[in-house]
């Protein structure tokens, strides 16, 4: 039994092979209406998410499936103090796999422990969100075509912005990628990503603050919110929440097949007057965060069609 | 004047612990679980040092399977560990830096699970051996040293 913790619990191989199943599913979904009939997911989210509970429910239903769960740490026995490894192994009993979002950092993990169902990690504080990473990459492979050659901007929050440490730690495994990271001082990428993912796999990447001055250099931006959730002070969070806002202004800029990424929600740090730019691609990464759910539900449960 | 002498005996059973960097011999007290058990340890601080100027020495006069070497390792693996038994060195152990420690230091990061769940074991894992980095094992975060 496997469990998705981060990105790289998949070699390159295993991965190429999740972003093929997920491009076949979605040129023949019908195929995979019910690889899981009979299956259940439970989502267990101990933070509000709209977004990533959602496409896993989508994913899950598309199958063939069924859902159950809660999406919020109130509404489950977290608030009567039961432990992450108790509700692990009580939902065990219930479903066939599940999906766990949790605010502190390595909570999935916990539950890996002791659970007899494979645990997908949901994002976990500001550490990890692995499925938004294989969304992305099947964003990126599916509309540049590679994911390698590639020079990519990461702008916003690189501190507690999980989705960006996932995206690194994956991208690094591709030849000739390079990294400029864009934010604010105080929200540089954490040191642990610097030393152990970027320098340690001999990586290019320069710091820079304003955005203006490189993305014209630029394959990919990577956008991301500055999160309120993540701050223990809400002056800080006030500071720093517009430092980037991507305008048409902007993206005059940029090349003209560079492609615009965001996780979402977004805030103010994408102007919609840049929704319908051919370069934004964040709704439709929304799409491909579902093939690529199914494609991972019907891997981590050893279902083949 | 006659110079006084230091004198600390020798021990029949136990650890003479050598080369350890001045000032560190409280720490390694500490994470040892000295102050728990109930055996001789004498403690030189500042000692001379052909080799490191100075130095601290500890002797533990204890069965010698009490003290865990991995954790000597974590805090400073350029200590001498001379093991005694029936009054003769038997041992000379190299340490090396452990892959794993459990229960040893703790996670400062507020963000961690193991800061809620305080009944999780408290791991770190050597991620960086060149640089004697360890990380927690759920949240990734450095440990700090002082």
């Amino acid at each position: 039994m496997r469990h998705l913790m981060s990105p790289l619990d998949f070699s390159v191989e295993e991965q190429e092979r999740l972003l093929d199943l997920a491009a076949d599913i979605e040129k023949n979904p019908a195929k995979y209406a019910h690889a899981c009939d009979g299956k259940v997911l439970a989502t267990l989210f101990y933070e509000p998410s709209t977004r990533t509970r959602l496409s896993f429910e989508s994913a899950m239903i598309h199958l063939g499936g069924q859902v159950l769960g809660f999406s919020s740490a109130a509404s489950s026995s977290a608030s009567k103090g039961e432990s992450v490894s108790d509700t692990i192994r009580m939902i065990s009993c219930y479903a066939d796999i599940c999906a766990m979002r949790h605010p502190k950092e390595g909570a999935p993990m916990v539950a890996t422990a002791v659970s007899s169902i494979p645990v997908i990690n949901a994002g976990d504080g500001g550490h990890q969100h692995p499925t938004q990473t294989l969304t992305d990459l099947m964003t990126i492979r599916s509309l540049k075509g590679r994911l390698n050659h590639l020079t990519i901007g990461l702008c916003g929050d690189l501190k507690f912005g999980r989705t960006v440490h996932s995206l690194i730690k994956a991208l690094v495994r591709y030849d000739d990628i390079s990294f400029v990271c864009i934010s604010p001082e105080e929200l540089r990428l954490p040191d642990y990503i610097r030393e152990d993912v970027l320098e340690a796999n001999g990586k290019s990447y320069q710091e820079v603050e304003r955005l203006e001055d490189v993305i014209g250099n630029l394959d990919l931006l990577y956008m991301t919110r500055v999160q309120r959730e993540r701050f223990f002070n809400e002056e800080d969070y006030v500071r720093l929440k517009d430092f980037y806002i991507l305008d048409k202004k902007k993206m005059k800029l940029a090349k003209s097949d560079m492609l615009v990424l965001h996780p979402l929600p977004r805030v103010n740090e994408i102007s919609v007057e840049v929704d319908n730019d051919p370069r934004a691609a964040y709704f439709k990464q929304v799409q491909y965060g579902v093939y690529v759910r199914m494609a991972l539900i019907l891997t981590l449960l050893e279902v083949t069609v | 004047m006659a110079k006084s002498v230091l004198n600390v005996g020798r021990i029949s059973e136990g650890f003479v612990l050598d080369h350890i960097q001045a000032g560190k011999s409280m720490e390694i007290y500490k994470y040892l679980n000295l102050d728990k058990l109930d055996c001789t340890v004498a403690i030189i601080k500042n000692a001379r040092s052909a080799k490191m100027g100075v130095k601290d020495i500890m002797k533990i006069e204890c069965p010698i399977d009490y003290i865990d070497l991995d954790v000597l390792g974590f805090i400073d693996h350029n200590i001498t560990v001379n093991i005694v038994k029936d009054d003769e060195v038997v041992e000379k152990s190299t340490l090396t830096l452990p892959k794993e420690i459990r229960n040893i230091v703790k996670c400062k990061n507020p963000r961690c699970i193991t800061s809620i769940e305080q009944e999780l074991d408290q791991v770190f894992i050597l991620t960086d051996p060149r640089k004697e980095v360890y990380r927690c094992k759920y949240c990734e975060e450095k440990y700090k040293r002082k």
